[in-house]
């Protein structure tokens, strides 16, 4: 049976450190200026840490269990695709849920 | 800068954040039904989500609780997937650090991979911003989104498991993911970077505790950079 002592402390500790992970630099450098370097490096935040998160998951989904999987790399792809092309988060969503969708159904 | 100015701001970053809605109801109600099946009761579950809102390291605390895994090792592994919180937060630095120190906070508390994502393009995109702009787009664009992850948190664990988990849902993060990253391919360099750590990625898939996404983010950053410098010099 599960531990409700445990449950509170990690949950508290999540909250706890994964505040202080979004806060870590926000609060402690404040409007202090970053080195040219840094700033340059923290640019490419978004578009490195986004793919770096994603590409194993498409390669390798959880669903299979670790499994290539053609109908994800295809929805990810189109997904891709349509964001670049058009530009809306919205409609690349819905490509990419209407590939797996379709491809589930055939 | 006149409110207006932060007015509008603040419902561009609603409309942004909208789409997101699509994922973060259907995630934050599988993880009130997984807590619930794994033991937690709806208090600890919603109180998870209040505390954390961090789909991806919630997920990872619950699968190691349920595996019988020591505190620390669920701490310290939850806690590495998020650690990708302290490049948003340095990477928001520039934008919102001129901010007192209890907005700081309040953003910190807020960051979610969604509205950092759309925020940062819009900076990026509209340089002539305030501060106070800034942080109305930052705020709008998570307005939709943190109420229904808790409220849909609420929704999971009180129905449990009534509602199927086998749904081919694992597939959503992902795809919203990608339909963030294809508006921020703006030139050579995010391309660049956006490559490197995608091959970074799967290269360092093997490191234990989620560290290949620190490596590849890494990489990206660097590649990045390196392609920002050149050009610069170039120019």
């Amino acid at each position: 049976m599960i531990d409700h002592a445990q449950i509170w402390i990690i949950i508290a500790g999540l909250g706890i450190g994964s505040f202080a992970l979004r806060f870590v630099f926000l609060g402690l450098i404040g409007d202090r200026a970053l080195p040219p370097a840094v700033m340059r490096h923290l640019r490419y935040t978004a578009v490195s840490v986004l793919p770096a998160l994603v590409m194993p998951l498409v390669v390798w989904p959880v669903a299979t269990d670790g499994e290539t999987d053609p109908l994800r790399l295809a929805a990810a792809a189109v997904t891709l695709a349509i964001a670049t092309l058009l530009r809306n988060v919205l409609a690349a969503m819905l490509a990419g849920a209407a590939v797996l969708i379709l491809g589930a159904w055939l | 800068m006149t409110p207006g100015d932060v007015k509008s701001s603040y419902w561009r970053g609603v409309r942004g954040g909208l789409p997101f809605i699509l994922v973060i109801v259907p995630f934050s109600t599988l993880f009130g039904v997984i807590s619930v099946d794994a033991g937690l009761s709806v208090i600890e579950a919603l109180s998870f989500s209040v505390a954390v809102i961090a789909g991806a390291a919630q997920f990872t605390a619950i699968q190691l609780l349920r595996d019988d895994a020591p505190t620390l090792v669920v701490l310290a592994s939850a806690l590495a997937v998020n650690l990708r919180m302290a490049m948003y937060s340095a990477s928001l630095t520039p934008h919102l650090g001129k901010m007192p120190l209890w907005k700081r906070a309040v953003a910190a508390y807020l960051t979610i991979d969604q509205n950092y994502a759309i925020s940062i393009i819009e900076y990026e995109r509209n340089k002539a911003m305030t501060t106070a702009e800034k942080f109305a787009f930052f705020l709008g664009a998570i307005t939709p989104l943190a109420p229904l992850w808790y409220v849909f948190t609420l929704v999971g664990a009180l129905l449990g498991t009534a509602i199927p988990t086998d749904t081919g849902l694992d597939f959503a993060m992902p795809i919203a993911f990608i339909a963030m990253i294809g508006p921020a391919l703006n030139t050579g360099a995010h391309r660049t970077a956006a490559l490197a750590a995608t091959i970074g990625s799967l290269i360092f898939a093997f490191l234990p505790w989620n560290l290949g996404l620190l490596v590849a983010a890494g990489l990206g950053m660097a590649a990045g950079a390196e392609v920002e410098r050149r050009a610069g010099a170039r120019a």
